[in-house]
């Protein structure tokens, strides 16, 4: 298990190594870095919309929950419910739902292109692959994903506001009145940061596992399903480390 | 030219290929047979470059493959087309798009000079009215022509084949080997074919390398291959239904006739 672990993470690093090449043509590189930018934000955009919506609407639900004491004003709930979106639920909670969106694709078709040798049909044309294929990718996720975040802090937010009102746990003006509440804007630099590691980690290790697939079909499947299983460990990982260093 | 000198391969314990040399001439097609498991495909991945060799050389026109970084190779692996078995056609793309992406990739030239260039290999292809059709879409009889176009749009120095007849009817078949035929001696190209079928045998290798177990064990022409005496390699054609069908070997008498006249001996005494 351990030389396994060593295995993979040596061949892992040579493998974000081998990106850095000087690109033969940049422009097909910035056609393939625009379209990843698509595939993974535009196409990640409804399912960011649609938990982020939620997270929000049961984060004040369940905040108001425990609240029982009448000597707490409501306005906590709305500086909770920011806080808890801000810090652990947008940038958390959604990169692991990408992790399993995202990650899974990009390990499936670099998979599928592997195996029906898509890459070495590159490799012959002198392209170097890991530069053209993988790099685009991690790009793309290193921009699109803290943009997803934090319109996924804002949504949760929205939804944290319209359940307090719908429920008629909190008011819109106590809501709004606890928003602004000693807001620390460190927050949303932690937030990004967390971003920008978890957007790194979910483009990466699919990318790894599906370049180096070997087999037919059912490896393109199992190397999916590590690849999703590995990034959503590594992010609570990361999770862990960022929080013990930077709060 | 492409010369191997001394290539060995292992995986493992196991020596795939023992000490290959061969010279392949360019116009010519250059076939390499064998049963399944005798190394050809590794050999033809060793040639390309997408393995490395344990020891050896491969040597395109003097260039010594096998000492180059992965950054000087570049060059060469532009003169290098290649059609795989299963043509490898990139699935996001279009007919179009598949066959201009080295275009797009490696030249300088304009989109409209690019697109006639797609047009040009398409048409040399017979390729007509699938621009726009995506390799799902198409036949494998057309995928393996788009992967024939996508692998000359450059003007390649050396095509490298493998299986090029592998799920094609008999009839298509001889439609792919005539075109590769053609394309060989039209851009006076070095190819190499990786193959198990015997009416591509017959009908384009001007040069036939029969490997067996990781060896070369015979080299020769196809008008040579039926007089051979090699023991493993008459196993290995005479296990073929193209030499036990009555009308294919009456075909074959044909051509060993004339094989005998261009050798200056009689067609008679060899009947």
């Amino acid at each position: 298990m351990e030389f396994k672990l060593f295995y993979h993470f040596g061949r892992y690093l040579l493998m974000l190594k081998g990106m850095f090449s000087r690109p033969e043509n940049f422009r097909m590189y910035w056609k393939e870095f625009m379209h990843q930018c698509v595939e993974i934000g535009i196409g990640s955009l409804g399912i960011v919309v649609i938990i982020s919506l939620f997270l929000g609407a049961v984060t004040t639900v369940q905040t108001a929950y425990q609240l029982v004491s009448g000597f707490i004003p409501k306005s906590v709930i709305a500086q909770v419910v920011r806080d808890t979106i801000i810090i652990e639920l947008a940038p958390t909670m959604v990169c692991i739902v990408l992790g399993g969106v995202v990650g899974s694709k990009i390990a499936s078709e670099l998979g599928n292109m592997r195996i029906s040798e898509q890459i070495d049909a590159q490799e012959i044309m002198g392209i170097n692959t890991k530069a053209y294929l993988i790099l685009p990718k991690i790009l793309a996720a290193m921009v699109t994903i803290p943009c997803l975040v934090v319109i996924a802090a804002f949504l949760g937010i929205f939804g944290g506001l319209e359940a307090g009102k719908l429920s008629g746990i909190i008011s819109h003006d106590q809501f709004m009145e606890g928003l602004r509440a000693s807001f620390d804007g460190y927050n949303v630099f932690f937030a990004l940061s967390k971003a920008y590691t978890y957007s790194f980690i979910i483009s990466s290790i699919p990318a790894y596992y599906g370049y180096n697939v070997t087999g037919g079909a059912l490896e393109i499947g199992r190397a999916s399903t590590t690849a999703v299983v590995v990034s959503c460990v590594l992010i609570l990982f990361a999770d862990y480390v960022l929080a013990a260093i930077l709060l | 030219m492409i010369e191997l000198k001394n290539i060995r391969k292992s995986f493992g314990e196991k020596e795939i290929l023992k000490d290959v040399s061969l010279k392949m001439e360019a116009g010519k097609t250059n076939l390499i047979i064998g049963a399944s498991g005798s190394g050809k495909t590794v050999l033809m991945k060793c040639m390309v470059g997408l393995m490395n060799v344990d020891s050896g050389q491969v040597i395109y026109n003097n260039e010594d493959f096998t000492a180059m970084t992965d950054k000087e190779k570049k060059p060469i692996r532009q003169e290098i087309g290649m059609l795989f078995q299963g043509s490898a056609l990139f699935d996001s793309m279009t007919v179009e798009q598949n066959v201009m992406f080295p275009l797009d990739m490696f030249s300088n030239k304009s989109y409209k000079e690019r697109k006639k260039r797609v047009q040009e290999v398409l048409d040399r292809v017979q390729l007509k009215d699938a621009n726009n059709k995506f390799p799902a879409e198409i036949s494998g009889g057309m995928k393996k022509r788009v992967g024939i176009a996508r692998a000359i749009v450059l003007n390649p120095k050396y095509l490298f084949v493998d299986e090029p007849n592998s799920g094609l009817d008999p009839q298509t078949s001889l439609v792919i080997d005539k075109l590769i035929k053609d394309i060989t001696v039209d851009f006076n190209i070095t190819t190499v074919v990786n193959t198990h079928d015997m009416n591509t045998v017959m009908e384009s290798g001007d040069h036939i390398i029969y490997m067996h177990q990781g060896k070369k064990q015979w080299e020769g022409s196809n008008e040579d291959i039926i007089f051979s005496e090699d023991k493993l390699l008459n196993d290995f054609i005479f296990a073929s239904e193209f030499f036990q069908d009555i009308k294919e070997m009456r075909k074959m008498e044909v051509f060993r006739d004339k094989a005998w006249r261009k050798k200056g001996g009689t067609p008679s005494s060899n009947s």
